[in-house]
Order: C-alpha cells, then structure tokens, then sequence
C-alpha cells in the first residue's frame, strides 16, 4: 500500500472526527507554542542582554587600584591610589594583547550652564577612550591630541546631561561651569541608553584626561585604566600580560599580592548566560513535559479509536491488509495528529511570542532551528505513543474483530 | 466439470480452551469446482463458522489440507495469508461490514489498495464496474447509512468481486435482510454464478439453500450430506410472484 494513499486514510480519518482530533492535539498545540513562544522571548531577550552588555565597550578590560589596609581598617575597593598615568604609559609601551588604552578619572560635580544646572559624573579620559567605552559623537567633534596635551576645558555632553542643561537648544560652542572651572561644550555624545547594571550611561560629560586630573582632580591618581584587548578570545591572555606589566611596573616581587585589580566583562556574560542557560533548562523541562502530557493523550484517543475501529480493522485485515499495513495506517494517523498540533502550535507561538514582545516590549528572535526540531519532535512524539496502539490494532485477529460489537 | 477452485482434504480443527477441547471440524472434505454454487448448511455448533474461517483464510486448520486455486493454505504466515486473501477471496458478512462515513465506491476499492502486485491498474474504474454490476451504478458517492439494507448489502458484493476473486465466499449474507431485499440478492448470486462466479454461500436456512446448484450439510464437524440440487430454484421468477404491494 502506498504511502500516499495511507496518508490520505488517515487524513480522512482525523478530519472525520474533528472535535476530537482538536482536542487531542490541544495538548500538544499548548505545549509546542508555549516553547516557541518561550523560546523567542528568550532568546530576544538574551540578545537585549548581549547588546546591553557589549554597550559598556568591546572587550574591556578594567583595571581599578587595590583596596587600602591601614592598621587593620580596610578602605573599600579601588581606595588605594595605586594608579598612575605612568601605568598607562607602561601598557601602552609593552602590552601585545591591547589595542587601546586609557586612563580613567572620574569626578562628580555640579555643572552649571547658564540659569540651569545639573549634578553628574564627569568622565576624562584619552582620545582611545571613546572607543574602548563605546561612545560615539552625536555632533560636534571629540578632543583632539592636542587639547589633552594642553589640558584643554572642552567638554563632550552626554544625552542626559545635554537635555538637563539645554532643553531643545544646540550645546555646541557654548560654555558651562564644572566646580568653579569653565568649560566650552565641543561635541555631544550618542545616546547608550542603560547600561546592563540600569544606570543611564547618557547621565555623563566626557574631557581630556589631562583636564580632568589636573583641573577637577588630585593631578596624581587614576580611577581606573580601561583596554580593550585585541579579541575576545584572547582575553585571558591580555588578562595575564596586564597583570605581569603592571606587577613589574609597581615593583611587587614574587609572593606579594597585586595592589590592583582587573575585571572584563565575562563575569557579566557569564551572569547573563547562565541566567540564559537555566531558562533555556526551564523551557526544555516544560517542552519535555507538555509533549509526554500530549503524547498520552494522543496514546489515549488511539487506543479509544483502535477499539471504537476494531471491526473496520477486522475488515481490512479480511479483504487482505497485512498487519504491517495496518501498523502503518494506525502510526500515520498519530504522528500525522501529532504533527498537525505541532504545526498548529508553532503558528500559536510565534503569535504569542510576537504578542508578548510587543507587550513586554523585549525582541523576539524567531529561530529556525527550534521550528525545526519543534516540527521533528512532534513526529516523533506521535509515533512512540502511537505505536502501542497501532501495535494493538494490527495484531488483532480478524475473525474476532469482525464479530466485535 | 471444469478445474477445482478449492480442495480440502481431513480437515479437523480443534480449540483449546484451556481444561476443554473443542472438536469443531472432525474430518472434513470436500471439492469445489469452477462455477459452481454451493450453499453450506449446518445449525449451529456444526462448524460451519470454522469452515468459513477456513475457507476464508482467517483460520488455519489443526491437521488437513487445503489447496485454494493451486495454492497450500496451512503452511503459510499471516502475510502471506493476508496477500492470498486480497487476491483469491472475496468476502460477503452477514452485517455488511462496509466501512461508515466512507462512499460506496470507497468501500468497493478497499481491496484493491491493499493489492501488493497492482494486479488491477485502474482501481477506480473497477470499482466504477463492479458497483455497475451489483446494479448501484447511480449510487456511487452515498454512504452506507444512505443506502437500504439490501443496497449495502450489494456494495459489500460489489467489494468481494473488485479484485476478481477466484471465489466468493457469503456468510449469512441474508441474516439481516427482509425476504424481498434477500430473493433480490439471491438474484444476484444467481446472475454472478451464470457468468461464471464460484460462490460458497454459509446458511442455516433451508429456504435460502434451495436456490444454489449443491447442497453441503454440516452437523457436529462433519459432512452429513452432499449432494447435487438438480433443480434449483429461481430467485428472479420467485421476486416477480411476490406481492405487489409489498414493494415499497
């Protein structure tokens, strides 16, 4: 008997008894669309992560000083003023791995422009730090060589700060107050949006490094020094090679501890992937179950039609089906179930997901793969909890099963 | 007389029911020859529902054999059994047994999709002839429970001679019918075996056997009489003298 022909039978035979089939395959349709729809928000919603994530700056490495202890009293992370420009010098002289670096001196303070006025961090940094930090310009220009060697008062507005200080007006070319030291506005900086930790990473004002550190600073110590390494997969190594440098550059010898630290970004990563990782465990537990859940009942309804059928059987096993015909027929019409409810499921879950993303205003990243396997696991559902039904109907003996009443 | 379609030879057949055995068939043996008509009579318990199955090839026999068209039946495995079954018999049940919610000429072309060697090329247009006929030509696309009793009845015929069976066999194929619808497919039997169908008809009623050319009886699993119906009776001339008033 040709496949077709038992496909169309059991075609015939689903469709004959639609509530029923509907209802079946509802178990599976719940199932398979809450994954796909779980699964698009997931993995939408990973991506949001990664974006956040690789907002802060590409590959970064942060290297901030080390704790004090005077007299038995711990100062608090980065209270020790052990980085100096001369550090960022050292790096940028012998670090391999580095494609940037930069000091970084951070300073809060009110900032005045005019009538209005506004609290926030101002960041000073080398011309490098943009891009380790992932800025970019809105408008205006970014300072120059120059304008760090003289310790220029040039400022780059972030979004925030711009809007706080000159709602609706262009800030370019006009002068603003840090502390008590006047600056001109040189350029605005493009939105970032939060950062993965929520802070507004817009709330900030860009200058030279040099200003910064002499002007609003101590002149002396550094926040932080902040690299991007050469790739992400030689992290560990730049990690190494920053470590040896600034070891030699501070003079610590073999058995004292680093008076600095170093952190990247893989600690965030890894935070996000594994919150990932346990969703993705999560949704592949409720597919597990929902399908065992759709797949007895798909086994259910087939013992019920096996037994309803057991006269139609005993006809065809009569007029001479072979039992393996009958096998086929019964395991065709639960994987076709199956698949049907999958399918069916896949529409419903990209509808929701799309609905959900909407709502909860996360991406939705629609993956072929899960599609595709969503498809290749239903089918394979229908035919494990069809098979012992099917089993039942070909092995009845065609005598009693034309006398079943 | 011209070859033997079916030939069984000492058949007996025995059913272990755990602490009984039941001796259904105790020796049977007879011939079948082309063409001919033969009513199997018998009460019940005789065994003439053994010797159906048997003759169906739904059953194999305890000892004996059987030769169906040239072929061994008793050594063969359920597929090969089910093959031989598709392509040499053709079944008539008591209760129609026609597939619900499936047309007429569906039903009819059932055999044929279980047909291995495509024998039959064009299964629609056999069935389209067979149901022709059977006399439903007109009724192609209803389904069972749009059709009389006598109307399923003649699909079921129409299905047991789509595959040209080299035998048909009817079990009781009156049982559920009133005594016109059963004159008419006794009719039709007659018709079918004048051109040239082999029939073995199973029946326990008397008035239903006198209508085929040999009389076989039964009684507690073996044969208690065989013998030629010289004259047998006319279903077509017997329809005509029943009351008009009864059709309809």
């Amino acid at each position: 008997m040709k496949w077709r022909k038992l496909f169309l039978v059991a075609i015939k035979s689903i469709a004959r008894n639609k509530m029923r089939s509907l209802l079946t395959m509802l178990g599976i349709i719940i199932g398979v669309g809450s994954v796909i729809c779980l699964v698009a928000l997931g993995q939408g919603s990973q991506k949001d992560i990664e974006g956040q994530v690789a907002s802060l700056g590409t590959n970064l490495l942060i290297i901030r000083p080390g704790s004090s202890q005077l007299g038995g009293v711990h100062g608090g992370a980065g209270s020790l003023g052990t980085l100096k420009l001369k550090d960022v010098t050292a790096l940028r002289n012998n670090a391999s791995l580095l494609q940037a670096v930069s000091p970084e001196i951070r300073v809060q303070s009110q900032v005045v422009a005019g009538v209005r006025n506004w609290n926030t961090s101002i960041y000073g940094g080398d011309i490098e730090y943009l891009s380790i930090r992932n800025y970019q310009i809105a408008s205006g220009r970014i300072f120059s060589a120059r304008d760090l060697l003289v310790r220029a008062k040039v400022a780059l507005l972030g979004q925030t700060v711009a809007d706080q200080l000159f709602p609706g007006e262009n800030p370019i070319g006009a002068r603003i107050r840090i502390g008590n030291v006047p600056f001109q506005v040189i350029g605005v900086l493009a939105s970032k949006g939060q950062s993965a930790m929520g802070s507004d990473q817009d709330d900030v004002i860009l200058a030279p490094s040099t200003t910064v550190l002499y002007r609003l600073g101590d002149g002396k110590t550094l926040r932080s020094i902040v690299a991007s390494a050469s790739s992400s997969e030689q992290m560990d190594e730049a990690k190494a090679e920053v470590q040896q440098i600034l070891r030699s550059a501070h003079r610590l010898s073999g058995e004292v501890e680093d008076d600095f630290r170093l952190r990247d970004q893989t600690e965030i990563n890894q935070m996000a992937t594994r919150v990932t990782g346990t969703l993705t465990l999560l949704l592949s537990a409720i597919a597990g179950v929902s399908l065992l859940v759709g797949g007895i009942g798909i086994m259910n309804i087939m013992l019920v039609s096996v037994t309803e059928r057991t006269r139609e059987i005993g006809i065809r096993l009569a007029i001479g089906a072979r039992p393996r015909d009958v096998l086929a027929q019964f395991l065709i019409e639960s994987a076709t179930l199956s698949l049907c409810g999958g399918i069916i499921g896949i529409g419903v879950g990209l509808g929701g997901a799309a609905a959900g993303g909407q709502l909860l205003g996360i991406s939705v990243v629609i993956n072929p793969l899960v599609i595709a396997l969503a498809v290749i696991f239903t089918g394979a559902v229908g035919i494990f909890f069809g098979f012992y039904p099917a089993r039942k109907a070909a092995n009845l003996n065609p005598i009693d099963a034309l006398r079943y009443e | 007389m011209s070859a033997e379609t079916l030939s069984i030879k000492d058949v007996t057949k025995v059913f272990d029911l755990g602490d009984v055995q039941v001796h259904a068939l105790r020796g049977v043996s007879f011939n079948v020859q082309q063409g001919e008509f033969i009513a199997v009579m018998g009460s019940s318990g005789s065994g003439k529902s053994t010797l159906m199955n048997i003759l169906g090839c739904l059953d194999l026999p305890t000892s004996g054999d059987y030769l169906l068209d040239g072929v061994p039946v008793a050594t063969l495995n359920r597929n090969r059994l089910a093959d031989l079954r598709n392509e040499k018999i053709g079944f008539v049940f008591q209760g129609f047994n026609l597939l619900p919610r499936t047309t007429a000429l569906e039903n009819v072309e059932l055999p044929l999709l279980y047909d291995r060697r495509q024998r039959i090329p064009q299964p629609r247009d056999s069935a389209i002839v067979a149901l022709t006929r059977v006399g439903l030509g007109d009724r192609l696309h209803h389904h069972p429970n749009q059709l009389s009793g006598g109307q399923q009845q003649r699909v079921a015929i129409a299905r047991a001679l789509v595959n040209s069976p080299a035998i048909v066999l009817a079990d009781e194929p009156s049982g559920n019918l009133d005594s016109r619808t059963t004159l008419e497919v006794l009719a039709l039997f007659q018709q079918l075996n004048r051109e040239g169908l082999t029939l073995v008809l199973v029946t326990h009623e008397t008035d239903v056997s006198r209508y085929a050319s040999r009389l076989v009886e039964l009684r507690d699993g073996r044969i208690c009489r065989d013998e030629p119906i010289l004259v047998p009776r006319d279903a077509k001339a017997d329809l005509a003298k029943l009351p008009a008033e009864e059709h309809l």
